[in-house]
């Protein structure tokens, strides 16, 4: 079979700038740091050949992988991400729901333009809405200012640099994520089954919950993912929102990476992070392949 | 149909939860104060203070040359993945190919920072310009490719082939036939490359160099140090660009619908 440049040049493209970057943050991770340029000293050489590549294979450097395993920073650091991610995702999940429920219950007219409404913030820089957020939630920003001037509080409340900084941080930069898939689900549904459990006597609430809740749980975890799996390395949003003593895995590579120039640890991290994210995306690929046989 | 009170409290909260800080961020570059929370009158000080932000100045213009050329090479090599993936349904690593192609869609982006910047290290390439410009191209040719594919995904082979059979020669038949059917999805795919390398701050960071200083990078910097009128002017220029920007590229898809 010849070979077509249409296929060649995209698959060469990709294999060096996106299987060979893998593979050396591989390679790294498994390597010591030193006082150098570049400040590591690589396990691998790719002049040693298989038989030297298949000793020191045996013999493999998993000095970043116990250091990360003693110092407590670290897990801390993927167990508050988790758990940072879940708590902005949930979030996320209960501004969206009521919202592309609305959406999908417009009149058929309207609902594209509710759509773009929604979709174009999301085209404006993440960097600036994170920005955004932090003039409003300051000690000494808008909100606190406007619920001091209206007596309603006396001390400031504690919008920012801290956990729930970061929690409203997602929520409010990954919206569009969830609402799209969400509506996507909500739009395909047959009404008349949630309008036949009222006739039946069903109240509002309990139609909706029994009759169609139930029938968009693949829109819920579509979106929980896409909001999820983003959410966990991110870094702009604990670094600009979140305090000293907020841990998310991103910042901690970042410093790593920027501050202490311990590369091969900062590699290690990635590789974890990618670990922890093999499990959500897995489900994701699930769902589209079943998407696309239906 | 009336909508409930429910739903329409649901839409009137999540819009304005949406809109709200960035109105106030663009209200607050007109104010002449330089305090964030009191309103000292309209002005346009912070605007005029902006064109004479040098470094501000330097750093958009690297940014527009980098999403500029990242744009155009993504949006070649990412519209030949997705006619490679739709055409070619048996070839060697063809499995490989789509997942080296849509992989990157989810890879954090602290990750592609990292390891490109790795890569440029492993081939001893001198950071700056082109790097960033490289490393945009890497990230958002996968994103060009996912809107061209979808289109791909709704044409009709037979036009094509109608084209082959009257004699036409392959490339010919892609040119004066499929390209012209695909081009809003090629627009804005490169509309879509050119705002996420603009928007890019994490894999810039990895990859500049000296005198390589992105916008994003530049007002991350200010932006670390407080909230300031100037900033916000800035961000207002770049808000009023990108919404420019997405309305001519919605105003392209919506054409071609009607036509």
């Amino acid at each position: 079979m010849r070979v077509r440049p249409v296929i060649l040049v995209p698959f060469l493209w990709l294999a060096l700038f996106f299987l060979a970057p893998l593979a050396i943050v591989l390679r790294l991770a498994f390597s010591e740091s030193a006082q150098a340029r570049p400040p590591y000293r690589p396990v691998f050489a790719w002049a040693d050949g298989w038989q030297v590549w298949l000793e020191k294979v045996k013999a493999l450097g998993l000095s970043n992988f116990e250091a990360m395993l003693d110092e407590p920073l670290y897990a801390d650091a993927f167990f508050s991400s988790v758990g940072l991610a879940a708590a902005g995702t949930l979030l996320v999940l209960l501004i969206a729901y009521p919202l592309a429920y609305a959406i999908a219950r417009a009149p058929r007219d309207r609902r594209l333009f509710l759509l773009t409404l929604i979709v174009v913030p999301f085209w404006t820089s993440f960097l600036i809405r994170i920005y955004a957020w932090i003039a409003l939630s300051k000690p000494e920003g808008l909100i606190n200012h406007a619920l001091k001037s209206l007596g309603l509080i006396d001390a400031p409340l504690p919008l920012f640099g801290n956990h729930l900084a970061i929690i409203i941080g997602i929520a409010y930069s990954y919206l569009p994520f969830m609402v799209l898939p969400l509506y996507a689900t909500l739009e395909k549904l047959d009404w008349s089954l949630e309008d036949a459990a009222r006739d039946l006597g069903a109240t509002r609430l309990r139609a909706f919950w029994r009759v169609t809740f139930p029938q968009t749980w693949r829109g819920i975890i579509a979106g929980v993912l896409l909001v999820f799996v983003p959410a966990l390395g991110e870094f702009i949003v604990p670094d600009l929102l979140g305090g000293s003593d907020t841990l998310m895995i991103g910042k901690v590579l970042w410093s790593e990476f920027f501050g202490n120039r311990d590369w091969p640890l900062a590699s290690a991290l990635a590789v974890m992070l990618l670990l922890l994210l093999a499990l959500p995306l897995a489900v994701l690929r699930v769902l589209e392949d079943r998407r696309e046989t239906v | 149909m009336r909508m409930s009170r429910f739903n329409i409290v649901s839409l009137v909260f999540g819009i304005a939860f949406l809109y709200l800080p960035i109105l106030i961020v663009v209200t607050y570059s007109f104010n002449a104060s330089k305090l964030v929370t009191v309103w000292g009158g309209f002005s346009t000080q912070w605007y005029r203070a902006l064109l004479s932000n040098a470094p501000l100045i330097d750093a958009a213009w690297v940014s527009l040359r980098v999403a500029l050329a990242s744009a155009l090479g993504a949006t070649i090599i990412g519209t030949m993945a997705a006619l490679a993936l739709r055409r070619h349904r048996r070839f060697m690593g063809r499995g490989l190919f789509a997942f080296m192609l849509f992989a990157p869609l989810v890879l954090p982006e602290i990750m592609t920072g990292l390891s490109l910047l790795l890569l440029f290290v492993a081939l001893d390439w001198d950071r700056g310009y082109w790097t960033v410009t490289l490393a945009h191209m890497a990230f958002t040719t996968s994103f060009v490719a996912l809107v061209v594919d979808a289109r791909l995904a709704d044409l009709d082979p037979s036009c094509e082939e109608a084209a082959r059979d009257l004699g036409a020669t392959a490339f010919s038949a892609f040119r004066r036939v499929t390209l012209p059917m695909i081009s809003p999805a090629v627009a804005a795919g490169f509309l879509l490359a050119f705002t996420l390398s603009l928007d890019d701050l994490v894999i810039a960071s990895f990859t500049s160099g000296p005198g390589a200083t992105t916008l994003p990078m530049r007002l991350y910097g200010q932006m670390r140090l407080g909230v300031t009128p100037e900033i916000n002017a800035a961000s207002t220029v770049l808000i009023v660009g990108v919404t420019l920007l997405v309305i001519v590229a919605s105003r392209l898809t919506r054409r071609h619908r009607q036509a």
